[in-house]
């Protein structure tokens, strides 16, 4: 019943990203959609052009530069920003939100609050009061509770294709997964439900990591049995950290976990596995930074995962040699060869 | 042995909000008693079939409840059970069991019938019984005895007895926001959900809810205490319904949610106990049942539902805080006696009316103070509202409650939804337990004594320490002083950070309160959990009630300042 009544309301996508752009384009299918971009004269450039991104936009799309008009018009919202600018563009927002919006977001990462004085290169742990996921920033900084988040295997280039994909769409609410469901669903994307939205999220961002080390053995010219021990033992590693940050296991040997680890970790488009690469081909971390257009999420997942392990006492070996090699100035070489001598040899204990 | 004197306490009477009892909303849902037992049957009958659609499913729950029901009666039978149960429920059964030859057109209307003598039978089982007379007579008895123990036991003059010196406003301290609640309570209604330590608590928030002026509330009160005449007596008298938590079947409770829920809809301001049992741990409550608090979310949003400006409900959280309570040995002995073995054990109280009074003569013989707090009062979605009932957001923009109930505009009813919107008003309940919980300096001093030894025998696991010889637990009183005073320091941060508070006797030169802490915690125990031995080193009787009383500061990472 409510979504009948939803149809004749846009629908809004905060951040013009290549996912959101990919995104807006898939909403506009069966809605109107407004698309808000911080900078005004890519919001002209966008209407004007019709493009995006390298991306030809649906016509049903139109771009916006004002979050009073688009939390007035859109009853849900997809926010889909980077995960350092997710809390700022949230306050922004807030004033204008009101408790019956539904916000289901696709950003990957962290969000970290730190004591006064303190720099995430001074803090010798994290711990979960500080490291919070996207759908707790909606929370703390606004009144919307219907909340949602969008995770799995999502290529912006390969859903733009209109190449088969799926996403899990998690949250607390049946009403809301209903909704997100009904808005995303096509005959070439499937949408999973699970309820478990910390267990998701948590599953996305930390894949992350292990796509860079995905990355760094492609780099190094290793092969597929490399990579399959990669996959698995990293898919542990995730099940480990992402349960003392409190997800569930079953959410990492889903669509958002497995799903989205194997495509990152095969996928040579995928940013942080750029990172990785150009890290094992012997360039330093800041030149690779700045060669990228888009934020690679990873980079301080990697630094907050291995500061969390810490706190918590998970023994979370990829994390911390990634993190010595990106922040350390340990090789990719060094970092494989302890690895590899490291003496652990219990497949699965935690099912 | 002496105790220092809590500071002298400013409580001030207060007018009460609505004169005449005619006009409380309580006396309106008794007068109407039969008219209200009606309506509850028939909406929790609806409601049975809306969650049970086929008749299969509802004939297996009746079976089901048919059955836990005998077997309570054969194995755990309280005084307050009704005469008749084992007949009504041997009759229940044996018509489950001639229906089921019988072909299903012929069913269908026996169950509606069955189920409706079911509920009904509960709902008359579950609805208090408010008399005014009885309320006047019983608060009055209740003050006229307080007082006579207080100046009895407090001052040492002949014919103390008679005098009024002391009143039980003395005796325990009201805090927190008493402006607010009553003027909330004039907006809209009241759901007051205090934490639970003691079969003390219903008496006593009796006592504070009449002192701040309030009308008297509907009560969810366990029907054990019932077992107590002397209580079941004043329970009554003060407008309390049962609540009895051996019946988990699905007709019992949904009839119990709608008692609670309709209630509420009229506009009785209603308390309960959210923790849904003494807290076994002595910890403050960390799980609450959702299943009444649910009935505040669903009351709000039915009242939304209805025609003109809707009533809308305030939910305001209380903390209890005492030096001493009288069960926690049997409390600590369950929680560790479960924990340990994992085994069910059933509810035994063993306080009868002889024990209760020789309980309130120590209690007021003693100068042990009992302190209430008021919290701030939140809507039904757990925001802070400001003295008008306006909810707010956390920037203090005022947010209409109504919106949590609505898609595109309309109301719409999504039990799903509410679940969820039930569990997080409660994590909200709970953060705001440990935001208003007052420490008292005998919390503290236990607090640091059970950590130091947890620290030093930090290879033991809980119910090896709790088993280590008392000879072998000291604590060098030189070395307890420099940790209270740094988790003393801390105390102090975290309420100017407005996550704690205490009382005032918290404050001030160490030895003093260290020393007012020791005397008063767990007092009239036959063994103390603190004392002091003749070389003023801190040691203790019992470890078990200590842990108990330790509990109470556990959730605000103190341990890792010992």
């Amino acid at each position: 019943m409510t979504l009948n009544n939803l149809s004749d309301k846009p629908v809004g996508v905060i951040g013009a990203g290549s996912f959101g752009t990919v995104i807006a384009n898939m909403l506009a299918q069966n809605r109107k959609v407004l698309l808000y971009a911080r900078d005004p004269e890519q919001v002209a450039r966008i209407n004007k052009e019709q493009t995006n991104k390298g991306y030809t936009l649906h016509e049903n799309v139109l771009a916006i530069n004002d979050l009073a008009q688009l939390a007035n018009e859109c009853e849900v919202l997809f926010p889909i920003v980077p995960s350092q600018h997710f809390r700022a563009m949230m306050k922004k927002l807030a004033p204008y939100l009101h408790p019956y919006h539904m916000l289901i977001h696709g950003t990957k990462g962290f969000d970290i609050t730190l004591p006064p004085g303190e720099t995430i290169e001074t803090m010798k742990t994290l711990d979960r009061k500080m490291v919070k996921t996207m759908s707790e920033v909606i929370k703390e900084e606004s009144v919307a509770v219907r909340i949602g988040c969008l995770a799995g295997p999502n290529l912006s280039r390969e859903l733009a294709q209109r190449q088969p994909a799926a996403t899990v769409i998690a949250s607390h609410f049946n009403e809301v997964i209903q909704t997100g469901k009904k808005l995303l669903k096509s005959d070439r994307f499937q949408v999973y439900e699970n309820n478990d939205i910390v267990g998701v999220e948590i599953a996305g961002v930390l894949k992350n990591i292990i796509a860079i080390a995905s990355g760094a053995l492609s780099g190094l010219g290793f092969g597929d049995n490399a990579k399959g021990l990669l996959i698995s033992r990293g898919a542990v590693e995730m099940v480990y950290l992402g349960r003392a940050l409190g997800g569930d296991t079953k959410a990492f040997l889903g669509v958002a976990g497995i799903g989205d680890l194997v495509t990152t970790c095969n996928s040579p488009m995928s940013r942080n596995f750029t990172v990785g690469y150009r890290l094992a081909k012997g360039e330093k971390l800041d030149q690779i930074v700045a060669d990228m257009q888009e934020v690679a999420e990873g980079i301080n997942t990697v630094r907050i995962a291995k500061k969390c392990a810490d706190h918590y006492k998970v023994r979370a070996l990829i994390t911390d040699r990634l993190y010595k090699v990106l922040f350390e100035g340990l090789t990719v070489e060094e970092a494989l060869e302890f690895l590899m001598r490291y003496p652990l040899n219990m497949d699965i204990d935690f099912i | 042995m002496e105790i220092l004197e809590e500071k002298k306490n400013k409580n001030r009477k207060y007018k009460p909000i609505l004169d005449r009892i005619p006009d409380w909303p309580v006396y309106q849902l008794s007068k109407n008693r039969k008219e209200f037992i009606e309506e509850v049957t028939r909406k929790s009958v609806e409601r049975i079939h809306e969650l049970r659609p086929n008749y299969k499913q509802l004939i297996d729950d009746l079976q089901a409840t048919a059955y836990r029901e005998q077997n309570r009666i054969k194995r755990n039978r309280w005084r307050a059970d009704p005469k008749d149960d084992a007949q009504f429920w041997s009759m229940v059964k044996n018509e489950l069991v001639e229906l089921s030859a019988k072909n299903p057109d012929e069913v269908q209307p026996k169950i509606d019938d069955l189920l409706e003598r079911i509920v009904h039978r509960y709902a008359s089982e579950i609805a208090g019984n408010f008399k005014p007379n009885s309320y006047r007579f019983a608060r009055e008895v209740i003050k006229f005895w307080f007082a006579r123990l207080l100046n009895g036991a407090r001052v040492k003059k002949f014919g103390a007895f008679f005098r009024n010196q002391y009143s039980l406003r003395d005796k325990i301290h009201i805090v927190g926001k008493v402006k607010m609640i009553r003027k909330l309570a004039q907006k809209g209604t009241v759901v007051m959900v205090p934490t639970h330590f003691s079969n003390l608590d219903s008496i006593l928030i009796g006592w504070v809810i009449h002192s701040i002026g309030l009308p008297a509330f509907i009560y969810g009160a366990g029907l054990n205490l019932f077992n107590i005449k002397i209580i079941a007596y004043f329970m009554n008298s003060l407008g309390a319904y049962k609540v009895d938590r051996r019946k988990k079947n699905l007709p019992y409770l949904e009839t119990l949610k709608m008692y609670s829920n309709l209630a509420i809809q009229k506009g009785a301001h209603s308390l309960f106990f959210p923790g849904g049992t003494r807290s076994r741990s002595g910890m403050i409550e960390k799980q609450l049942k959702l299943g009444l608090l649910s009935t505040a979310i669903e009351a709000q949003r039915s009242l939304y539902n209805t025609e003109g400006e809707p009533r809308k409900i305030f939910v305001v959280p209380v903390t209890l805080n005492y030096h001493f309570v009288l069960e926690a040995p049997d409390l600590i002995e369950d929680y560790l006696h479960v924990k340990g073995q994992d085994r069910y054990f059933p509810e035994q109280d063993k306080y009868g009316s002889f024990q209760l009074i020789k309980f309130l003569i120590k209690f007021f013989g003693n100068r042990s103070n009992i302190s209430v707090s008021i919290g701030p009062g939140l809507d039904v979605m757990g925001n802070y509202v400001d003295d008008e009932g306006n909810s707010l957001d956390n920037s203090g923009r005022i947010i209409d409650t109504r919106e949590y109930f609505t898609s595109s505009g309309q109301l719409t009813v999504d039990r799903q939804r509410e679940d969820e919107y039930t569990r997080m008003l409660s994590q909200r309940i709970v953060t705001e337990y440990h935001k208003i919980n007052r420490v008292f300096a005998s919390h503290l001093v236990s607090f640091i004594a059970f950590e130091m030894w947890v620290k030093k025998y930090h290879q033991l696991d809980l119910f090896s320490l709790l088993r280590l010889p008392e000879e072998d637990l000291e604590i060098d009183y030189e070395e307890f002083k420099v940790v209270f005073k740094r988790v003393r320091k801390q105390i102090f941060l975290l309420k100017e950070q407005g996550k704690i508070n205490f009382a005032s006797h918290l404050k001030g030169n160490s030895d003093v309160v260290i020393t007012r802490g020791v005397d008063n915690v767990g007092v009239f125990h036959l063994n103390r959990p603190l004392l002091k031995n003749k070389r003023g080193n801190i040691i203790t009787k019992d470890l078990s009630l200590l842990y108990y009383y330790h509990n109470r500061m556990v959730g605000y990472d103190l341990e890792q300042l010992i």
